[in-house]
């Protein structure tokens, strides 16, 4: 199918409820972990090597048409924290919904009908990106860059940082994304033993602490 | 493990107007407004109205607290399992109109575990004066503004002021105070929209919400007379 739908599901506008979350970036500004752009990149850059290979490839997995109930498994394994497991199965939810209604098909229900609470999102991604007519490559590429572009767009609503800097961190980072993508996809060809289980503990710990938060612009 | 393929319907995707077992889903309807304007007002003073004979249920879009829902707990205008906050991330009218999935979701979970439900009230974070809800998300929209925004709101118009199903001017008891011309915020409104329809309320009072009351039966009534769901 056409490169152009990876466009439509990588794209910001695409209606899966991320514009909610800040993938931890909320908590990273209050505690003065993000400052300004560099602070953004050094946040993102550890994202990516840690949370974001192991999304990836997740999602490259269920590009690849593994088993789905494994897949979650798996995911839900490498996820310690509660307050994300949730997040990761609500936005896993709202994710389908859209998925469904832009490329329906039988693979797409069987999944949202097998996990009626929400599968874990990059398996949801994952599942999409096959729907779309797209490979474990072009999943892992969307996983990646959710995983730095999320962050970025809450900064700048969070710090009012200039966002042709936050833009240009995105696409400094390009790379490393490019990198992540093709670690993660190679490990989803080996099997659902061989994905990449790296994980952020700061990342679990200001999540939980996050969720508990009684005035926060996001989600989580 | 291979997933059954022989089960397509699980959830519906958009504004479908049945549920997924094939009986009819609650009518929703929008509330949006400027910050303050009585939104979360008007929704209590509704449930007060409406719960005896219908059975209710409220979504509410906080931009950075819980206050709504909380306030709506505190005067315990429905039971706790019948209010549900969505998070909107910064951006409240992204929640109801270009992203709507994280409110379909809690207006679905509260006909799930409460159900079966005949109206939902989805009130919208304080927003400006371009914020409506989309049509996948409600069946239609109040938008409340208030006297004391000054009473050129409706003559600026708008989305909100233009196209809502019903235009709520609220505290109309505080005009003499800050000196709106309501006479002049009805040609206004008039102008702008239309043969749609304008409520002037005060909810000091316990009735001020009657004409809003009413606006809603009504649509309630349509809804309810629409074909039958043949599934
Ligand atoms: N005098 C007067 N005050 C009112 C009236 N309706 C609401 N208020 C008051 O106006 C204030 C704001 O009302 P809310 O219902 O919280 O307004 P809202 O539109 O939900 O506000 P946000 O959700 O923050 O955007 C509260 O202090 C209400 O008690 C009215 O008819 N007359
Ligand atoms: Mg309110």
């Amino acid at each position: 199918m056409t490169r152009s739908a990876l466009l439509v599901l990588a794209d910001g506008r695409f209606p899966a409820g991320g514009h909610a979350h800040s993938g931890g970036a909320e908590a990273a500004v209050k505690a003065g972990r993000i400052r300004d752009a560099a602070g953004l990149e050094a946040f993102c850059l550890g994202r990516l090597h840690t949370t974001g290979l192991t999304a990836a490839g997740l999602a490259a997995a269920a590009a690849l048409g593994h088993d789905p109930y494994e897949l979650d498994a798996a995911a839900d394994a490498r996820t310690p924290s509660p307050a994300l497991r949730a997040a990761s199965r609500r936005l896993g939810r709202q994710l389908m919904r859209a998925a469904r209604a832009t490329w329906p098909g039988p693979g797409l229900d069987a999944l949202a009908a097998a996990f009626p609470r929400g599968a874990h999102q990059p398996v949801v991604l994952g599942a999409t990106a096959r729907a779309a007519g797209r490979g474990p490559e072009d999943a892992a590429h969307c996983a990646a860059y959710e995983t730095a572009g999320g962050p970025a767009t809450a900064t700048v609503r969070l710090l009012g940082l200039d966002p042709y800097q936050a833009t240009a961190v995105l696409a400094r980072l390009a790379p490393v994304m490019d990198e992540v993508a093709a670690r993660a996809t190679a490990a989803a060809r080996e099997g659902v033993d061989a994905l990449p289980a790296a994980s952020a503990p700061l990342l679990d710990i200001t999540a939980e602490q996050h969720a508990a938060w009684p005035v926060r612009l996001f989600a989580s | 493990m291979h997933l059954d393929h022989g089960h397509t319907h699980h959830g519906s995707v958009s504004a479908d107007a049945h549920r997924p077992d094939g009986t009819r889903r609650a009518l929703r309807i929008g509330l949006g407004g400027p910050v303050g304007s009585g939104k979360t007002a008007t929704v209590a003073a509704l449930c007060r109205h409406l719960r005896d004979t219908l059975s209710l249920a409220v979504v509410t879009n906080d931009i950075y607290t819980r206050e709504d829902a909380e306030f709506l707990l505190r005067e315990a205008v429905l039971p706790p399992e019948r209010i549900q906050a969505v998070e909107t991330g910064a951006c409240p009218h992204t929640a109801i109109r270009d992203d709507i999935s994280a409110n379909l979701e809690a207006v679905e979970e509260l006909e799930d575990t409460v159900g079966p439900l005949d109206l939902i009230l989805v009130e919208s974070g304080g927003d400006n004066l371009t914020a409506t809800f989309s049509r996948g998300l409600v069946d239609a929209q109040i938008f409340v503004i208030d006297v004391a925004g000054g009473d050129d709101i409706p003559r600026k118009g708008g989305p909100g002021v233009t196209t809502a199903d019903l235009l709520v001017v609220n505290k109309t008891d505080l005009a003499p105070y800050v000196g709106s011309d309501l006479g002049r915020m009805a040609r206004d409104a008039a102008e702008q929209r239309g043969d749609l329809p304008v409520a002037f309320t005060s909810l000091r009072s316990a009735e001020g919400v009657g004409p809003v009351a009413d606006w809603v039966r009504e649509r309630l009534a349509a809804w309810t007379a629409l074909p039958a769901p043949t599934a």
